[in-house]
């Protein structure tokens, strides 16, 4: 971890800098004023030491007391007017310096949301949804802040130390050197707990994640929690992921502290220097005691920044931790895209061609899930998947609409590889009710429609008809507009599933896919969707992935897939002579021995 | 609600009108939750939380009143060395070196006192806020699953996260604040001290900015909140993107959701912007405030020097009393809106903590032991998930000691309802339902729990390896036991051919295995378990029939002397039960063992004979009195 060091975090800060820089006026205006605020910040000392003067020369020289007066008016506006305009200017700079890093904020949320939807399955596969929102909520925000506390903060404080240095070393060179003594501690303090604050928190948002993840697992999964009466498992497993951050949490207290607490202490120290130095000075009449004044309300005026000094090597620490770990989503590769000379694509006859497919998860890249995969089916056909747990039929049914790219093979749509058509024209030529469907936190209408949110109301309630959901939203108190729970809890099982075909339904695919869709389904509720699609069948390709044989035995070829191989196929009747494992998978769904008899000739048609 | 959802369908962009039926994020209940800068239930709340580290607090306090005297002490040691050591005419070394002396005192102790007191408060405030993260995690725990299942887990991880971080800010900079405070305070005394008339003249600013805050403040509240509320809209849009990505890339939803949330982070970005322009407007007001006051100590305070009423160092004092004085009040002023979002925060966690427990242990519950006789009976029971809408009516059987029992019926029909009810997830409205003939109310939920094993018809897995996973909180469950339950379920095999076996790490819920696998795995939880009682709901709907006859077999041996509860849809999981409960909507229709329901010529024998290869096969007229079927 520290070894992603030094190099990389300052990439990353020159990377957020350039994005701000995309919107020079604001810049400009933030850094102007900057400039401005510290100059006039710097002009107050100066105007309360010359008014301590003539308040001073006055005594000493005897001068006339009108002069004197008019001198200390003349000081008093200047010094309300060099005020006001700061209050103006610093305004100007806070408020453009957030404006910045607000719309730096802006587009890199856009930037992360886009890439998030479009990144393939086989990222979203390996990282926990948990820690892409981490990064998507706070990391944005430790990025997001660093214009405003970190550069324009660096700029004042350069400026205002700059600028102050040339005008106290032109005044008095050893004065000014003492005034200046902290200025070398504090920049290495600063570089060197930056590197260490950073290592920190790269290791505590780790242990932060592991934290969250225990937690929104529980909740995730509260009823097995609960099913298992397991609540002091799970607080034992909270706790110890709570300690763990806990430690760290307190060692970065440590070094934060510890880091601002010197720094404060070596600016008050170089304050005693010049005491000492000016004080001696002034006895020895090389000095006024005005100039002395201006010399340490300087130091005052240097004291906030100094405080605020800590605060932006932390805001550089979290930027530059933050920042890695938001661009390292942003520049992620998205693996399924458009090929360079992508084409939309055409159908025609509507031909879905599996050729020598092979494919592995690239997690598991010595195990491939599917083998020389090949079959076809054209429009109007049905072709159902059969096969043990863990086969490989899902696999099957994620790659036609390119949610994995093959390995090895080709899958084409009416001759066209997949690979070469652009994935809109392609994921709107292929529909999946995915086995594992994920319902939105919304209301039932929306979910239906999600696939197409501009239809009519009359569609969804055919789409929702044809599922067999229609009449149980009726029954519903607040029908169509009842907002299902998370992920769909508020509904049964076979109600989340109906769902999930009656958006699906709601698309015009050429080749739908139902993988293991009916299975929380009553075989009756079934079929009466299956005659509802007959029609909609009719022009599509459908491959229906089921276990229970009645929902595919109607199907014009069947695969029997076994460890992503397909070892046997048929219709149901050809499967059936040929007394192989599909023949014994049914046997096993028919009632068993003596009541066989009347069903046989009906299971033979 | 209903109105939230028509305004958002005639919400029209700059580049065209937005779909009628489609939102990005939840649908959610706006948080209208205005804090009020005091809140005397949250602070005491709150406070609970802050007494055990007790000690500290005072350690931190005193400190911080150290370092805020030293910080006053700093100017006075100053205008002493002017006046006294320098200013006279006639220099002196000695007043000189003392005040140096002093000086350097006086930083050292500001010094340690700002590093104890940063230190002691950074470190209770962490405490703190884990502590109360804690008693939260703990309390939902518990909570009932009714309020669980109408509340997304996202809502409560930003509670657990977002709001308990913001009171840690605020308990931090709590601590700081009463040393601005005092700072306040003290700057007051010592300017009044100082000189009486000329303090008296600078702090006549005051009015006029307390004035301005009181116009201020309602305004940029409002702004403040608008801006945390746009921020937490905009967050929740992005979770859903990245839980449902599946679903949303299955439908090519990426451009309509893309443009939905360009909205929302527009108008986060445009609340933003205005939350920043109340902020920053008050600097430059406090800026020339300072700048009164100081023309104010020059003309007046420099009148007087002249006219030798004022020391000069006083006038230098002044001068540095005036500059520190705005920071306090700036800073002040920031605390503000830190409580402010403290508030609103400490509401949304006691809210958390307050959450009704309906479902709890009994004052005198009963633990139930494995020596009880594994019996479960439902008498009479209604229920339902919202009031006046049963989902059960009167629902009536019993399951002998060691039977099995299987339950049948169409989608929707209730039966996943029924076992929810066994475990005690909810409590029923009517009737009762005993276990081990103690009515489950009178039972600790614990100790039911582990009599009770269950496999839900949604498989869930946690992160971790699959072995954690099967043996789950059976802590004394050895590897032995784990393999014996994988090998019951036909998950050995599969397991064993992965790449680290039973030491792979699973993905978020089991996401790199098959639905398949991830059901074997979560039934051999179950088995692990070891329960006196086994209901499984649906345990092998997405496992092929050949694993599910393994299964079969292997149970057999495993309910020797236990009792089961089956749910499933076919045939052969049925079979082997020793009644059949036939529900359908709600009610019991039939209850029998099979050859009893065929005998008895009903519904089931009527259904059992039209069945092709599964009971649910039914013809549309056998089912016309269900409203689920009806077409
Ligand atoms: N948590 C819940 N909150 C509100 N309503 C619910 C909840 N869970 C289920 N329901 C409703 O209660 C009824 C019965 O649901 P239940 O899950 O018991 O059905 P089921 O018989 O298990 O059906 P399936 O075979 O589809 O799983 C359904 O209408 C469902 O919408
Ligand atoms: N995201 C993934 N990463 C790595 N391996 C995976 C992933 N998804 C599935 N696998 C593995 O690939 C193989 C095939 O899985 P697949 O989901 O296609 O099975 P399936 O036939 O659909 O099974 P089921 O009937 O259980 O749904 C299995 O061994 C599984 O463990
Ligand atoms: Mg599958
Ligand atoms: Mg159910």
């Amino acid at each position: 971890m520290a070894a992603a060091g030094r190099g990389r975090g300052l990439g990353v800060l020159v990377r957020i800098t350039r994005m701000a820089l995309r919107h020079p006026w604001q810049v400009g205006f933030a850094f102007v004023s900057a400039v401005i605020a510290a100059i006039l910040q710097l002009m107050i000392p100066r105007l309360l030491g010359s008014a301590v003067d003539q308040t001073q020369t006055v005594l000493a020289a005897g001068a006339r007391h009108q002069d004197a007066t008019a001198a200390l008016w003349a000081t008093a506006l200047a010094l309300l007017g060099v005020s006001v305009c700061r209050g103006i200017f610093t305004m100007l700079q806070n408020y453009f310096g957030e404006a910045v890093g607000h719309h730096v904020g802006y587009q890199l949320r856009l930037a992360c949301y886009d890439k998030i939807q479009r990144l393939s399955f086989s990222y979203h596969d390996t990282i926990h949804s948990g820690d892409l929102i981490t990064v998507g909520m706070l990391d944005l925000e430790g990025v997001r802040m660093f214009f405003s506390t970190a550069v324009v903060r660096a700029l004042l404080l350069s400026v205002l130390i700059g600028v102050g240095a040339y005008m106290l070393l032109s005044t008095d060179v050893t004065m000014g050197l003492a005034a200046l003594s902290f200025v070398p501690f504090v920049a290495w303090r600063s570089s060197v707990t930056r590197l260490r604050l950073r290592a920190t928190w790269l290791k505590l948002q780790e242990r932060l994640s592991v934290l969250s993840r225990v937690m929104e697992e529980n909740l995730g999964g509260i009823r097995v929690v609960r099913a298992f009466a397991a609540h002091a498992f799970e607080l034992a497993k909270f706790q110890k992921a709570s300690q763990n951050a806990l430690g760290l949490a307190h060692d970065r207290v440590d070094i934060r502290v510890t880091n601002t607490s010197m720094m404060t202490f070596s600016f008050f120290a170089a304050m005693g220097l010049v005491l000492w130095i000016g004080g001696s000075k002034v006895i020895a009449g090389e000095m006024t005691v005005g100039g002395l004044a201006s010399f340490l309300t300087f130091m005052m005026i240097l004291q906030m920044p100094v405080r605020q000094l800590g605060l932006m090597v932390n805001a550089f620490a979290r930027a530059s931790t933050c920042g890695t770990r938001l661009f390292e989503l942003l520049d992620k590769e998205v693996t399924i895209r458009d090929a360079a000379n992508a084409k939309e694509i055409e159908i025609s006859d509507g031909v879905l061609r599996f050729e020598n497919v092979d494919f592995a998860y690239s997690r598991t890249v010595n195990r491939p899930a599917l083998k020389n995969i090949s079959f076809e089916a054209c429009r109007g056909e049905t072709v159902g998947i059969v096969g043990p747990p863990g086969s490989g039929k899902t696999t099957i049914a994620h790659l036609i609409p390119r949610f994995y790219d093959v390995s090895g093979g080709r899958i084409t749509l009416d001759g066209q590889d997949l690979r070469h058509v652009t994935l809109v024209s392609l994921r709107r030529a292929v529909a999946v009710v995915q086995q594992d469907a994920f319902l939105f936190t919304t209301t039932i209408e929306n979910n239906i429609a999600y696939g197409d949110p501009w239809a009519k109301e009359a569609r969804i309630e055919r789409a929702s008809e044809s599922a067999q959901l229609h009449n149980y939203v009726l029954d519903l108190p607040a029908g169509y507009t009842t907002v299902v729970g998370e992920r769909g809890v508020t509904l049964s099982g076979g109600q989340r599933q109906r769902l999930s075909i009656a958006r699906t339904l709601m698309l015009e695919p050429t080749v739908m896919i139902f993988d293991d869709s009916t299975a929380a389904i009553d075989s009756a509720t079934e079929q009466r969707i299956r005659a509802e699609m007959r029609q909609y069948f009719a022009s599509r390709v459908t491959i229906i992935v089921a276990h229970r044989l009645s929902s595919l035995m109607h199907a014009n070829q069947i695969l029997f897939v076994e460890n992503g191989e397909i070892v046997e196929r048929g219709s149901h009747d050809e499967l059936l002579a040929r007394g192989g494992r599909y023949k014994a998978l049914h046997d096993l769904q028919l009632p068993p021995g003596e009541e066989i008899s009347p069903l046989v000739p009906e299971a033979k048609r | 609600m209903t109105e939230g959802i028509e305004v958002e369908h005639l919400e029209v962009g700059d580049d065209g009108p937005r779909p009628p039926r489609a939102a990005v994020g939840s649908h959610r209940i706006q948080e209208e939750m205005f804090g009020r800068v005091f809140d005397r239930n949250v602070i005491n709340r709150i406070w609970a939380f802050v007494q055990p580290y007790n000690s500290q607090m005072v350690i931190a306090v005193v400190a911080v009143l150290i370092f805020t005297g030293s910080q006053l002490v700093i100017p006075l040691i100053i205008r002493y060395a002017i006046d006294n050591g320098m200013a006279s005419g006639a220099g002196d070394y000695g007043v000189l070196g003392w005040s140096v002396m002093l000086f350097c005192l006086a930083i050292l102790v500001n010094y340690a006192a700002s590093y104890v007191q940063e230190v002691v408060v950074g470190k209770a405030a962490e405490n703190v806020l884990f502590d109360i993260r804690r008693a939260m995690f703990a309390h939902l725990q518990r909570v009932s699953l009714g309020f669980m299942d109408k509340t997304e887990v996202g809502r409560l991880m930003s509670r657990l996260q977002g709001d308990v971080n913001s009171m840690q800010e605020f308990l931090e900079t709590s601590v700081l604040s009463v040393g601005d405070i005092v700072l306040l305070i003290g700057i007051v005394v010592a300017m009044l001290w100082l000189d009486f008339r000329l303090g008296l003249l600078t702090l006549s600013v005051m009015p006029v900015l307390l004035f301005v805050r009181i116009i201020w403040l309602p305004r940029a509240r409002v702004a403040f909140m608008a801006a945390h509320e746009a921020n937490s809209v905009t967050n929740g849009a992005l979770a859903e993107a990245i839980h449902g990505v599946r679903a949303v890339q299955g439908m090519d939803r990426q451009h309509v959701n893309f443009t939905l949330y360009d909205d929302k982070a527009n108008a986060n970005l445009r609340a933003h912007l205005r939350a920043a322009k109340f902020a920053q407007v008050m600097v430059p007001i406090v800026d020339s405030l300072t700048g009164v006051a100081m023309a104010v100590v020059i003309v007046v305070g420099g009148t007087m020097v002249l006219n030798a009423d004022l020391e000069v160092g006083v006038m230098v004092a002044f001068l540095f009393y005036i500059q520190r004085f705005f920071d306090p009040i700036r800073s002040l002023t920031m605390q503000y809106s830190v409580m402010q979002r403290a508030m609103a925060s400490g509401q949304r966690l006691i809210e958390v903590l307050d959450v009704n427990v309906d479902v709890e242990d009994a004052p005198n519950a009963t633990v139930l032991g494995r020596d009880m006789d594994g019996s479960v009976e439902l008498r009479d029971v209604t229920f339902g998930y919202n009031p006046g809408q049963p989902v059960l009516r009167k629902v009536d059987f019993k399951v002998e000691p060691g039977e099995t029992v299987a339950l049948v019926g169409p989608t929707g029909s209730g039966k996943s309802s029924v076992m929810a009810l066994i475990h005690r997830f909810y409590d029923v409205q009517e009737g009762q339902v005993l276990v081990g003939g103690h009515d489950v109310r009178q039972l600790t939920q614990d100790s039911l729990g582990q009599q009770v094993a269950m496999v839900l018809q949604e498989p869930y897995l946690f992160t971790g390896t699959v072995f954690e996973n099967i043996r789950y909180n059976k802590a004394t469950a050895s590897l032995e036991d784990v393999i014996k339950a994988a090998k019951a379920v036909g998950a050995h095999d599969f397991i064993a051919a992965l790449d680290d076996g039973y030491e792979t790490q699973l993905g978020e819920r089991g996401g790199n295995l098959s639905l398949g696998q991830r059901q074997l795995i979560s039934f051999a939880r179950a088995l692990v378990a070891d329960a006196k009682i086994l209901v499984l709901d649906e345990a092998t709907a997405n496992v092929d029939s050949n694993t599910e006859l393994l299964i079969q077999k292997a149970l057999i041996m495993l309910l020797e002397g236990r009792t089961g509860l089956v749910i499933a849809h076919r045939l052969a999981t049925i079979r082997g039960a020793d009644k059949i409960v036939v529900l359908q909507n709600g009610e019991i229709v039939e209850t029998g063992s099979h050859s009893e329901l065929m005998a008895g010529g009903g519904l089931y024998s009527k259904l059992y004979n039209l069945n092709y290869a599964s009971f649910d096969d039914i013809p549309d007229e056998a089912t016309i009195a269900s409203p689920e079927a009806r077409t």
